[in-house]
């Protein structure tokens, strides 16, 4: 037992610095390509995936806000954070604005996380009694309302109502955010890991028994509530880092499906199932699937139906695919371990040997 | 005269119209196994539910060591509809929500098992030594405290043995034999760390033989844990073997109550469970 804990620690490391080392590199020769910008994105998906997944996944929550924290994390981070010399030419229409701060980026990427939470904690008093579908249905309106008075005049000096925000701390290097989400993933596992996680599970598995082994529901489902605020609005800050730009009409409810997409791909209640789903499908749709937006020509042959949107019909379908014939997901709810890896590996040669010994024998 | 744990006054649950409970007193008192019988339909699992704070009665009150923990008096539409007695006798609400009363000291199990049944044995144990685990939000989250961790996986294991349930402790607790489900949610309530344990129909679903060993197992456990025990139960004689004294519910209300021989031979009691024939 000891033996595997040390390996799976040396291999973690080795792991760690492999793709450390591959980081460095496309960060060095490729920071323009295809491949950083869809590193970067996926990673952030992976952590706003997993905060999603610890609410639907992990404690049974089915909320659909993610978007909402993540336009208010945004926000947050992007008001905070404009250099003052910038105020004027980004607040054009409001006379430079009335927030005249500005903050180290990561001072404003926690305060966007705070600012999550505490709207998390004002639409979760009176909706986390709901159960199921309702709690979707009043996050979800919670999420489009929010989003429709980010836009409003009156705000406009604060948030630059409909306008764009801008000019804000950007990532240096693909990194940061690559860092920073693991960091907060590696959280959410010890969360997830803790007393407190057991007890979200309880509550997913069974409310009222989990009730009656005194734990509280409404504090719990709170707990679980705000962390997953908590990180979606950390995960937007850092989308509007990545994006460079903010503006409230990119955070639509399509974006929550995005998510939640992800989260179905990986696997409803696996974290590595949501990291592995997120970097499939952020590839795919910013990268792989891409040439099919594109007229092509094939041997001479022009295909009429790939034009600009049969991307998206093409990921409908592989989507419909998933839903009808691989209803777990890529994991499940099971977790990577070096274990399951070298299993894994170790099938095909085991089935060989026990082949031979049955030819032999 | 043993310390009283459990005092139910005067409890009357009402649902609309229908009186599911009316007008119930027992009292469990330290070290008993009572038992409350009744036909289908009685109101058995509803004063349990009462007792445990899922349901709120219409009236009564209910102490559990000398503390009121749920008390309350016909009020709103209940007070036009109220169709049960002592309307009037209490003025006061109290109620709390089932996990402060799991907290409080009283633990039960559900008639039809309630495990958290894709989870482990272990994780099932596990989870019930949450609640009076000295750690806060941060500090579980950040594992700070590892010493509060490891005394709650030591004390869980420790309980799985007792109950001889660890060589199944990473098995999925839905694929367990149902017996074993059984003894599995009575570990899961000892877990708790209870005073009064109640038990809803443990013997359901179990042949002669297996109701015999539960009959031992919760003597056992009384003994062990100086608990006392309140079941409801279909199955005679289970009740008749372990019970020290016997209520007995038939439509809501009491219809007897005493030591185990007494009520053998109670002629309410047999009416309410064969009835009459109509020749005599």
């Amino acid at each position: 037992m000891m033996g595997n804990k040390k390996r799976d620690l040396i291999l973690s490391l080795i792991f760690a610095a492999v793709i450390t080392a591959v980081l460095v590199f496309i960060d060095k020769r490729l920071h323009y390509s295809m491949l950083a910008s869809v590193i970067q994105k996926a990673s952030i998906y992976a952590l706003l995936a997993v905060s999603l997944n610890l609410l639907n996944g992990f404690t049974g929550l089915f909320s659909l806000g993610q978007a909402g924290f993540m336009m208010l994390g945004a926000y947050t981070y992007a008001i905070l954070t404009i250099p003052l010399d910038q105020h004027a030419s980004v607040y054009q229409y409001f006379n430079g604005g009335v927030v005249n701060v500005c903050l180290p980026a990561f001072v404003g990427v926690t305060a966007a996380g705070i600012v999550a939470v505490i709207f998390a904690w004002l639409v979760g008093k009176p909706c986390l009694k709901l159960k199921s579908d309702y709690l979707a249905i009043a996050t979800l309106g919670f999420a489009e309302i929010l989003r429709a008075l980010i836009q409003w005049e009156v705000l406009g000096p604060v948030t630059n109502a409909s306008n764009i925000l801008m000019k804000f701390p950007k990532f240096d290097s693909i990194l940061t955010p690559v860092i920073v989400c693991a960091f907060c993933i590696f959280l959410i596992v010890l969360l997830i890991n803790s007393s407190y996680g057991r007890a979200f599970k309880a509550i997913r598995e069974d409310e009222v028994a989990a009730e009656a082994m005194g734990i509280n529901l409404a504090k719990t489902k709170m707990q679980a509530f705000l962390t997953s605020a908590f990180f979606a609005g950390v995960g937007g800050a850092l989308l509007a880092m990545f994006q460079a730009s903010v503006q409230a009409r990119s955070f639509t409810s399509a974006m929550t499906y995005e998510i939640l997409l992800i989260v179905v791909i990986g696997g409803i209640g696996s974290v590595t199932g949501s990291i592995i789903g997120s970097f499939l499908y952020i590839a795919s749709s910013e990268w792989w699937l891409r040439f099919l937006d594109d007229s092509q020509t094939y041997l001479g042959v022009n295909i009429p139906f790939m034009r600009g949107g049969f991307r998206m019909v093409v990921f409908s379908v592989v989507i419909m695919l998933i839903v009808l014939f691989y209803r777990q997901g890529i994991m499940g709810t099971r977790e990577f371990s070096w274990q399951g890896i070298i299993d894994f590996f170790k099938k095909p040669f085991a089935k060989r040997e026990r082949k031979a010994v049955k030819d032999n024998g | 005269m043993a310390e009283n744990v459990l005092h139910i006054e005067n409890v009357t649950m009402q649902f609309g119209g229908v009186v599911a409970v009316n007008n119930l007193n027992l009292d469990v008192n330290q070290g008993e196994i009572v038992a409350l019988i009744g036909p289908n339909g009685a109101g058995k699992t509803t004063v349990f539910n009462c007792v445990t704070g899922v349901y709120e009665p219409t009236n009564g009150k209910i102490d559990f060591l000398g503390e009121t923990i749920v008390e309350n008096f016909p009020r709103g539409k209940m007070k036009k509809l109220y169709a049960g007695e002592n309307m009037g006798m209490y003025n006061e609400a109290v109620s709390h929500t089932p996990d402060l009363i799991t907290y409080k000291g009283i633990a039960r199990t559900f008639q039809n098992i309630r495990l958290f049944s894709k989870l482990s044995v272990f994780e099932n144990v596990l989870i019930a030594k949450h609640m009076r685990a000295r750690q806060n939000f941060f500090s579980a989250a950040l594992h700070l405290n590892r010493a509060e961790e490891k005394r709650m996986r030591e004390e869980a294991l420790a309980l799985l043995e007792e109950q001889g349930l660890d060589k199944y402790r990473d098995d999925v607790a839905g694929s367990l034999p149902y017996g074993l489900q059984r003894r599995l949610e009575i570990a899961r309530a000892l877990a708790t760390e209870p005073k009064l344990l109640l038990l809803d129909e443990p013997a359901a679903g179990m042949n002669p033989q297996e109701t015999l060993e539960l009959a031992a197992f919760i003597g056992e456990i009384r003994d062990k844990y100086n608990l006392s025990v309140f079941l409801v139960e279909h199955h005679m004689d289970l009740v008749m073997n372990i019970s020290d004294r016997i209520y007995v519910l038939d439509f809501g209300k009491l219809i007897a109550h005493g030591v185990p021989a007494e009520i053998q031979s109670n002629e309410k009691v047999i009416e309410a469970y064969l009835g009459v024939s109509e020749d005599e």
